[in-house]
């Protein structure tokens, strides 16, 4: 009996969770402990207690990532050592930006976030063109791509942290004040949400549609910066000068983030459902378009103005229309694409597509209540009340409310399928109101990021 | 014959109903999102000129203004509560039933129809398979419990009942965020006032003369309100908005500011607000000195001290008032910011009201590339003046020259109501910066001696160059120069569009081109004779380009001036500011109610989704071959591509160490 009990064990017994530790583990740990220990020594005394805290929290934190997801480790160990060189390359000299060549054109804060940009629209293209061709190479390229993209743009926003004091050592402080540098954020967010799961489950498939949302955002991000000027490093408003900036936003930006990915993947859902249904397709794809391009023309115009880019080095001729029918154009073309056998075959499966979506809005979800929570608690301190019903607090609820809703339909009433991801989709818009829309259309209390 | 079901019973399902909840979920949204859309609690008669009267007064019924403490949103969120508490109250039995129970008893049949299902036999004996289950499942973190019947054992475990606990903590975290919510609601005021006991003020008048119905004690449950306080002055009141008007809340304390500052960066912009405050309260021993800047505040005795915003306090400034016209005469005055003063040196009477002081204000401005950039151009007085009629207009007058371009000027801000956009009269300023020889240049010009004069040698100079001309001198001259004073005295006066209005009402409209070519002509040469003049007595008797530019922005200016509505360029001379802390006073004894239920909540998310219930059953049946078929089973309510492969790995090791036993 004891001999059939031990065989049992042996089958079932998994390795426990620290006895799967290897050694470059144990190293990993170390160097994030060593980095953390260097770091609070040199900066303990810049921060308040609670700064203290998070620094050291975040070791922890790193370590756990890391070991759960060991991309994480060449990942942070890149972008840690790609940061001192930009820092290394500054030698405490913001002049050195223009004239020191690895700053000009590789580690500068705008020079890498450039880089980042780049890297992750052409990772789109190839991402689609690996799944319409069916080529793994081409979507391993792609792979490769959104990792270096990310490397660049977390290069980026550290040497933009360590910029903004050599600009003026009063102007410091952590990159994700205003809306330009949440974008940047943002785009990150989302390609190493996407880059997980493409991981865990194995598929490359996804990469163009998590990827055209963060092509979206490059977009609206170099406009932002070309157009505005919105690259520019400015201090930061009296009441923004908080330990809570610094949780606040990035778990705000996990949650719009996972939610851009759920939108996405249901997009693929729907793509794959419709494609056994060609009329209905049609049917549904061509409102949907013609949707998105009004929410493009009426986002377009009320950014850009009646003439956009006049005189700018963006001056294409284009106009809002313009922009609004190229976008559903490619939109278009892009789906004419997607319905080739060839990619309904490389797609996953609608069960996978349906749980990562459902995984996506959950996480989303989890950081979402965080980040709403951590937002009311600083709102406690700075305007003098948890809750104001100030139009970013309510659009946050509303969002908030949405996803529950859709939740509660899943756990309560088990729904799936096609309906789910069009609310998931939809989701995204009301998501993109409450990160925008809030900021262009209505003011309030939360106007940092004004367009 | 079907029972009907009680009333009780049909209420309590339908408040507990999921279709309920998700629907009141769609609705807080969009009655929130009106809200969003719809500036709240802004000042009433903005919104009557948005909306006209009608509108007005439809919207302003449904609550509109102040759409949060609305009754009808409060319902809908009272709703809301009362739903999620049915919900839990309905579903905690069987969500207890379900931690509780293992359901050993699970029918052979169900087990098979199940989608995580598998079975296989075994020479095993009952026990030894019964044996080794339980200690797998133990080694594995389930409970179990084993029940026989018929010859038949089933052993039934589970795992991850904190899932349960996740739907608990986050329906109850958020009726505890409800309930901290209302702790900290104006219910009590609403109430207050529909029974009659309370009534805001809408009048603007002194805090001291607010009667008491318009009045809370300091004994409030949880109030939020703000004050401004001048440096050096006290308080022990605050003001809740309400509606339209608001209430005198009093405070268990007062509060003295000593100093407010600002700080800047090196761009000028705000880096920094705080303000010194004194605590003066009977239960202290001695009084509190505390600093408080934003993101900073003090808790003292239950309530919240914020710095909020700031103001002026009543900075004294010394104006000088110079007349654009020369029936006023100058004058100087000396006064205080929010106060109105009388100003009779005039044929019309004019009210002049101070309304605010601002020692920076930073605004782009253009440098000598052409380029806009952010710039402090120093301080500035902003007030009305309002004539017999009672119309105002409102001034932001800059004390110092601003370069522009190279240039320097005197900038006036004038706006008619505070929703139009504000325009700028560029007074050019001499090389010290001052107004006066702008002023001297108008003035020359209303004068007519002196425009007469120059006139005359003007024409006589020019009449000089044209001698050979067979023209009746005398006669002609007097003619140029009776229409140079004319018309100077009408641009000094009316401006360019007195000229065209001029023109128009003399000549006939296919004359009206060449009059007026004829006239700008005319009106050039005496326009510069004056200046050159005025600049000779300065002793300036080459004029340079720099001069003519000075001549071009003059004449700019003065175009505007009839529509810059003040018969004086009111200057300020010097100041001495005093600030005023705006600070917002919170009593939330509910946030700490609040706190605990997102606490509950964000715990309760966690477990609901990351945490997954298992269970998994054993069945061991007898067959008549003598051998044991078991029926593997299993179940999990989250990630289920987890639990497949966890699911294939269990099945595997059974059959494997069971069936290789066997034989």
């Amino acid at each position: 009996m004891s001999v059939t009990q031990e065989a049992m064990h042996a089958l079932m017994d998994k390795p426990s969770f620290w006895k799967r530790l290897k050694i470059s583990d144990w190293i990993w740990a170390a160097l994030v402990l060593a980095g953390t220990a260097y770091a609070y020594l040199l900066y303990s005394h810049a921060m308040d207690v609670y700064e203290q805290g998070f620094l050291l929290a975040s070791a922890p934190a790193l370590i756990t990532l890391g070991w759960n997801w060991r991309a994480v480790q060449p990942l942070s160990l890149l972008i840690t050592a790609f940061s001192l060189l930009g820092v290394w390359l500054y030698s405490g000299n913001i002049v050195n930006a223009e004239t020191v060549f690895g700053l000009k054109y590789l580690f500068s804060s705008q020079s890498a976030i450039m880089w980042m940009s780049a890297l992750f629209v052409i990772a789109t293209f190839f991402y689609f063109g690996g799944l319409i061709a069916n080529n793994a190479f081409v979507a391993k390229t792609a792979s490769v791509l959104t990792w270096s993209a990310v490397i660049m743009g977390f290069t980026g926003l550290m040497v933009r942290w360590y910029e903004s004091y050599l600009v003026d050592p009063e102007f410091g402080h952590i990159p994700v004040s205003n809306l330009y540098e949440v974008f940047i954020l943002f785009c990150l967010i989302t390609g190493v949400l996407y880059l997980y799961y493409e991981s865990r489950y194995r598929s490359r498939a996804l990469g163009g549609f998590a990827l055209l949302v963060i092509s979206a955002a490059v977009a609206f991000l170099l406009w932002y910066s070309f157009e505005r000027g919105a690259h520019e490093i400015r201090p930061l408003v009296p009441a923004l000068k908080s330990y809570w900036m610094k949780i606040h936003v990035p778990a705000n930006f996990v949650g719009y983030g996972a939610f851009a990915l759920a939108a996405m993947t249901s997009s693929a859902y729907l793509i794959k459902y419709y494609y056994s249904n060609p009329s209905r397709l049609v049917a549904i794809l061509v409102p949907s378009f013609i949707f998105t391009g009004l929410f493009i023309w009426i986002f377009a115009r009320t950014a850009f103005g009646k003439t956009p880019f006049e005189g700018s080095m963006l001056s294409l001729g284009l106009n809002s229309a313009g922009i609004a029918f190229a976008v559903t154009l490619l939109l278009s073309a892009l789906a004419v694409l997607l319905l080739l056998p060839s990619t309904q075959k490389a797609l996953p499966s609608l069960e996978m597509l349906d749980d990562i979506t459902y995984k996506a809005i959950a996480l989303g979800f989890a950081f979402f209540t965080i980040a709403t929570i951590l937002g009311a608690m600083w709102a406690a301190e700075a305007w003098g009340g948890y809750w104001s019903w100030d139009p970013k607090e309510t659009w946050a609820l509303i969002v908030w409310l949405n996803y529950a809703a859709w939740l509660h339909f899943r756990f309560s009433k088990g729904w799936r399928g096609t309906q789910m991801a069009w609310w998931a989709v939809v989701g995204l818009f009301i998501t993109l109101f409450a990160f925008l829309g809030v900021n262009m259309f209505l003011s309030g209390l939360h106007s940092y990021g004004e367009l | 014959m079907k029972t009907a079901r009680p009333t009780s019973t049909r209420l309590l399902d339908f408040l507990g109903s999921m279709n309920l909840a998700i629907a009141l979920l769609v609705i807080v949204a969009i009655a929130s999102a009106i809200g969003t859309v719809l500036k709240q609690n802004q000042p009433y008669p903005d919104y009557e000129i948005k909306f006209g009267k009608f509108w007005f007064e439809f919207f302003g019924s449904l609550g509109l203004y102040d759409v949060y403490s609305a009754i009808w949103f409060l319902l809908i969120l009272g709703f809301l509560l009362l739903s999620t508490t049915t919900c839990v109250i309905r579903n905690t039995p069987g969500i207890l039933r379900e931690l509780r129970h293992f359901r050993e008893k699970a029918q052979e049949k169900s087990l098979r129809a199940m989608h995580h299902s598998a079975s296989f036999t075994t020479t095993q004996s009952a026990e030894q398979i019964q044996a080794l289950a339980q200690k797998t499942l133990k080694s594995e973190g389930f409970r179990f419990r084993t029940h026989q019947e018929n010859g038949t054992s089933v052993v039934a475990a589970m795992k991850g009942g904190a899932n349960k606990w996740g739907y608990w903590l986050t329906h109850i975290g958020m009726i505890v965020i409800f309930i901290g919510g209302l702790l900290d609601s104006k219910l009590p005021i609403m109430f207050a006032e529909w029974s009659g006991t309370l009534k805001p003020e809408t009048r603007n008048i002194p805090a001291s003369e607010v009667p008491a119905i318009s009045q809370l004690g300091v004994n409030s449950f949880s109030y939020r309100g703000s004050v401004d306080i001048p440096e050096g002055r006290t308080a022990n009141i605050i003001f809740l908005p309400v509606r339209d008007g608001y209430l005198v809340q009093r405070l268990p304390y007062e509060i003295e500011v000593k100093d407010f500052r600002v700080e800047h960066y090196s761009t000028g912009q705000p880096k920094s607000f705080e303000s010194d405050i004194i605590i003066h309260d009977p239960d202290l021993k001695e009084p509190l000195a505390h600093t408080i800047s934003v993101n900073h505040p003090l808790i003292y005795k239950g309530t919240a001290i914020y710095q909020a915003n700031f103001g002026d306090g009543g900075s004294e400034v010394q104006l000088q008032l110079n007349p654009l016209t020369k029936q006023y005469a100058p004058q100087t005055l000396t006064g205080n910011i929010s106060q109105d003063y009388n100003l009779s040196s005039s044929t019309e009477k004019y009210r002049l009201e101070l309304d605010n002081f601002r020692l920076f204000n930073i605004n782009p401005v253009k440098n000598d590339k052409g380029e806009e950039e952010q710039k402090n151009i120093g301080p500035s007085v902003i007030f009305r003046l309002r004539n017999a009629a009672g119309e105002a207009i409102e001034y932001n007058n800059y004390m110092n020259p601003v370069v522009i371009e190279g240039r320097l000027y005197l900038i006036s801000g004038v706006r008619k109501s505070p929703a139009d956009p504000e325009r700028f009269l560029h007074i050019p300023a001499d090389q010290k910066g001052s107004a006066e020889l702008f002023l001297a240049f108008l003035n020359a010009l209303q004068d007519e001696a002196f425009v007469r004069k120059t006139a005359i040698a003007t024409t006589q100079s020019s009449m000089g160059a044209m001698q050979n001309q067979q023209l009746d001198n005398a006669a002609v001259e007097n003619q140029i120069v009776d229409s140079m004073v004319r018309l100077t005295q009408v641009f000094a006066t009316k401006g360019f569009d007195g000229i065209m209005s001029d023109i128009e009402a003399r000549f006939p409209e296919n004359q009206r081109a060449q009059v007026s070519e004829a006239f700008t002509k005319v009106l050039q040469a005496s326009l510069r004779g004056v200046y050159i003049d005025l600049l000779k007595q300065r002793g300036i008797t080459e004029p340079k380009d720099s001069d003519w530019l000075f001549f071009d922005d003059s004449l700019n200016a003065m175009a505007n001036l009839p529509f810059y509505g003040s018969p004086w360029y009111i200057q300020l001379k010097t100041f001495k500011q005093i600030e005023a802390s705006g600070l917002q006073i919170t009593r939330s004894p509910g946030q700490d109610v609040v706190y605990l239920g997102c606490i509950m909540l964000t715990i309760g998310v966690f477990l609901l989704f990351y945490v997954a219930q298992r269970r998994i059953w054993v069945l061991i049946k007898p067959l008549e071959s003598g051998e044991n078929e078991i029926i593997l089973a299993g179940s999990s309510n989250r990630n289920p591509h987890d639990f497949d492969k966890y699911f294939q790995r269990l099945r595997s090791a059974f059959q494997t160490v069971l069936t290789a036993r066997g034989d």
